[in-house]
């Protein structure tokens, strides 16, 4: 299982605020989580078309090539814009 | 054969939704610190539209990760702790609702030297702005829009890269 986490404008378009998930067969990278989760159909599928979406592994920024394992936790949220 | 003494220094980053006191803040870092000769501060408020095509705003509401929130903001302060002189660091970034006008940010860096201190700060800001996740949605009398990511605040940090 791992815990997902998504933020603000994606958050309102999933109707989720996040979730505990099982990785589906051979899902080990953010890439592969992503495709996992859109192939739900929509609203899901907005995670695979939105090319400038963001993804944090266990609270670090990471790119879509990072490992996805049991326990962690994923957010997924659009570019920030605090400050 | 001259002494060294090991500076103290103070560093602290804050996520809250109370209003800060920029004087008290500043106050904080000074205090009892004679080795501290810049401090350097920067103050981000909600600001309301002012040209023709801007609508109006009524209120501002900050979204954040907490736990992450406050981990990229301690990173950006060792960062810049890295690469500068610095003998204080305070960051305060306020999250919920907010009105035109109200602060948001502020950054405060305190060194020796001002060149050290300018750069830290405007540094910070830099990284805050792509990096800690915070995500700002404006209400105006037309509804609620989630503020874009702006490629000016890439390339404002992107500078910072040697």
């Amino acid at each position: 299982m791992v815990k997902t986490l998504y933020f603000a404008g994606l958050r309102e378009a999933l109707g989720s605020a996040g979730e505990e998930i099982t990785l589906g067969p051979g899902v080990a990278d953010i890439a592969g989580l992503r495709a996992q989760l859109a192939a739900r159909g929509e609203p899901w599928a907005a995670l695979a078309r939105t090319r400038n979406l963001r993804a944090a592994v266990n609270q670090r920024m990471v790119d879509d090539t990072a490992t996805v394992k049991d326990g962690d936790e994923v957010a997924f949220f659009p570019p920030v814009t605090g400050g | 054969m001259m002494s060294v003494s090991v500076m103290s220094e103070v560093s602290a980053v804050s996520v809250q939704s109370e209003a800060f006191d920029v004087g008290a803040e500043i106050a904080h870092i000074t205090a009892g610190r004679k080795t501290v000769g810049a401090v350097a501060s920067f103050v981000g408020l909600v600001r309301d539209g002012d040209g023709p095509e801007d609508v109006k705003l009524t209120a501002m509401t900050l979204e954040h990760y907490p736990g992450m929130t406050e981990a990229a903001l301690e990173d950006i302060v060792a960062q810049a702790k890295a690469r500068w002189q610095l003998q204080g660091v305070r960051v305060i970034h306020r999250t919920g609702r907010l009105a035109p006008g109200d602060a948001i940010v502020l950054v405060i860096a305190a060194s020796a030297h001002r060149g050290d201190a300018f750069a830290a700060c405007e540094f910070i800001m830099d990284f805050l702005k792509t990096r800690a996740p915070f995500w700002k949605k404006e209400e105006t009398r037309d509804g609620s829009r989630w503020v874009e990511a702006k490629d000016a605040d890439d390339a404002a940090a992107g500078r910072w890269q040697v």
